[in-house]
């Protein structure tokens, strides 16, 4: 007996890969652009996501035949800024210099058409079960790009991850450094996660050629 | 059979070949076009992709040979073993042996990088997308060397074409398809990931950057940086339109670049539109910062004074401000390509240009930003000029008489007949 049926486990699959909020669907990009220069900021906000998508989309789904068709973005808005609040006092709680690295973009959560998304096109339809499992999904398909990008610019651009050097000491020029190697420092800046967002686009299309749409 | 036979049957033969794009292009760059004119003059010439590019090529290598020389020129000036030269052009203190060994030595390296490099992605995406390898690369592989700082270490330069050539180029679809200039985004990259590699008053000098901090130390401050930092420089005029100055490799003899550009000019290649507007466009922003500086609105102890005071037409001789109207904003795959097109294309690129290596200190090299943010406005500056001239035309065509077509007539004439 399986933990979950097929069905069900579709539910989670799908937007890790073939139906990706980013790769696929091209949502919430503001964020994998901005925050993603250290993996520790991705993994963070990749979990924020996680948390707020997976509690918001049970809530509606309760809510989902009480709430009126005409009020239901402001009434989608208060649930996900409730969950964004309690996200942002944790993190100021217990992770004050992260919470500093993130600055505006928890609180941009509430903008992020994932959640607004799923909202609307799942939760206001299924049952709390698969809404949950369906905001799971699609964070987890969030979070995984954003691990991806973050790796990436981390590793190239600072020569550290989770600001762990792993190439090497760049100022006393041990490990790469001692051969010339620097850091990019264009990985830095968020043009970069623009570029390395298209990469994975285009590894993802190309080994998935269903995935290309008609020109 | 001779040769060109045998290779023709053997291309014909290995056709669906998985190595047959590189064969290919081996054998168009040598074998063809195979036209000749046989009788008549009306066809002038079959100036196709390969030998656009290589007039181009052609025009830039007294560029690249002027290059060598600055290199090591710079270097021994320097270091105090030799004498500034001064009797014009064609001093011998500066065409000298040793000065060309060294700047061979430093400039050959790059030139094959950028060349291995970006050739090797190129026929990689040929072989991969089964299609005939375009020269598109030739000019863009002769550029880069010239447009980098001389100590650049070689495998920045060969991640730099790599990005340049996949996100640059081939990603839209390979040449003639690229919105932006392949060697300026090349050189756009390793401006902002190595930064230190590519400003500052070390790297235009070959061995400044090795020495500093040393008792050796050696300066190798551009015209321009030591303006950004208010300081006079202390290069005369002549040195500065014949080249003797530091700078990126081939970039610094305004003189050579000249005679390349007229040489495009008469060859019909490049276009002389964009580069005059450009040159206007330079002149007029430097004149209006000349213009600020008269009337007196801005302090001595600004700092853009220095710059902002710098003769206006002198913004011509100094950093890639001339190579980049030459060579780069003259690129017809990423340029304006309508004529009215072209005169706004290139003048904003000089006036811009002009402008950020004023504003800012931090990029005292404009050229490059310029060129990239107007190619990215090129398709709409077309867009609207088409736009204009549709609209005039329909303006026209209101106060036009229209007579009958002829067939009407024709077939107004056998009604009557019959």
């Amino acid at each position: 007996m399986a933990l979950l049926s097929k069905k069900d486990a579709n539910l989670i699959l799908d937007p890790l890969a073939d139906n990706n909020p980013i790769t696929i669907q091209v949502l919430g990009i503001c964020s994998a652009l901005a925050i993603t220069a250290e993996l520790k900021a991705s993994v963070v906000m990749a979990l924020s996501v996680l948390f707020v998508l997976g509690a918001g989309n049970v809530v509606i789904s309760l809510l989902r035949n009480v709430i009126p068709s005409k009020i239901r973005i402001i009434v989608q808005l208060v649930v996900v800024a409730t969950l964004v609040i309690i996200v942002d006092q944790v993190l100021k709680a217990f992770a004050y210099e992260l919470s500093k690295t993130l600055s505006v973009f928890v609180g941009l959560i509430i903008t992020n058409c994932i959640i607004m998304g799923r909202f609307e096109a799942f939760a206001l339809g299924n049952g709390p079960w698969k809404s949950f499992l369906d905001g799971i999904g699609n964070a987890l398909g969030y979070g995984v790009i954003l691990v991806i990008i973050g790796f990436f610019r981390e590793l190239l651009g600072s020569g550290t991850l989770f600001g762990f050097p792993v190439l090497g000491d760049p100022v006393t020029k041990t490990g790469l450094y001692a051969l010339g190697y620097e850091n990019n420092g264009f990985m830095i800046i968020p043009p970069a996660a623009l570029i390395v967002v298209g990469i994975v686009i285009w590894v993802q299309r190309s080994r998935n050629r269903t995935l290309i749409e008609e020109a | 059979m001779g040769l060109k036979e045998k290779l023709h049957t053997f291309r014909i033969k290995n056709q669906d070949k998985k190595w047959f794009p590189v064969f290919s292009g081996f054998h168009t760059f040598l074998f063809t076009p195979n036209e000749t004119t046989h009788n008549g003059t009306h066809i002038k010439g079959a100036d196709d992709l390969k030998r656009t590019m290589n007039t181009v090529v052609m025009s830039l290598v007294p560029c690249l040979i002027f290059g060598m020389f600055n290199t090591g020129y710079q270097h021994y000036l320097a270091l105090g073993e030799i004498e500034p030269v001064a009797n014009g052009f064609l001093s011998a203190g500066f065409w000298t042996m040793d000065n060309f060994l060294l700047g061979l030595w430093k400039v050959l390296p790059l030139v094959i990088v950028s060349y291995g490099v970006g050739l090797a992605i190129e026929f990689l995406f040929c072989v991969i997308k089964k299609h005939e390898i375009e020269e598109g690369y030739l000019v863009t592989g002769m550029l880069v060397p010239l447009i980098v700082p001389v100590d650049l270490p070689l495998w920045m330069l060969a991640v730099a074409v790599a990005f340049g050539v996949v996100i640059g180029k081939e990603v839209f679809g390979g040449t003639g398809m690229n919105i932006l200039n392949p060697a300026l985004t090349i050189r756009a990259f390793l401006f902002f990931a190595y930064p230190t590699w590519m400003s500052g008053d070390k790297v235009w000098v070959h061995g400044a950057v090795d020495t500093a901090g040393t008792a050796d130390a050696i300066s190798g401050e551009t015209v321009l940086g030591s303006l950004a930092q208010g300081a006079e420089p202390s290069y005369s005029l002549m040195d500065m339109f014949y080249g003797f100055i530091p700078g990126s490799v081939g970039e610094t003899s305004t003189l050579l670049i000249l005679l390349g550009g007229l040489f495009l000019v008469f060859s019909k290649i490049a276009s002389w539109r964009i580069m005059l507007s450009a040159v206007l466009g330079a002149l007029s922003m430097g004149l209006i910062f000349n213009g600020v500086v008269d009337a007196g609105w801005i302090p001595e102890y600004s700092k853009f004074y220095a710059l902002m005071s710098f003769e206006y037409w002198q913004h011509l001789l100094v950093g890639g401000l001339a190579f980049g109207i030459v060579f780069m904003a003259t690129d017809p795959v990423t340029g304006s390509q309508t004529n009215q097109g072209k005169w706004i294309y290139g003048f904003l690129i000089g006036f811009l240009s002009v402008m950020i290596r004023v504003f800012n200190p931090g990029y005292p090299e404009g050229v490059f930003l310029a060129i990239l943010l107007m190619n990215v406005f090129a398709p709409t500056i077309d867009h609207y000029v088409v736009r204009g001239n549709i609209k005039k035309r329909l303006k026209r065509l209101k106060t036009a008489t229209i007579y009958p077509k002829a067939s009407d007539e024709v077939d107004a004439l056998k009604t009557e007949t019959a």
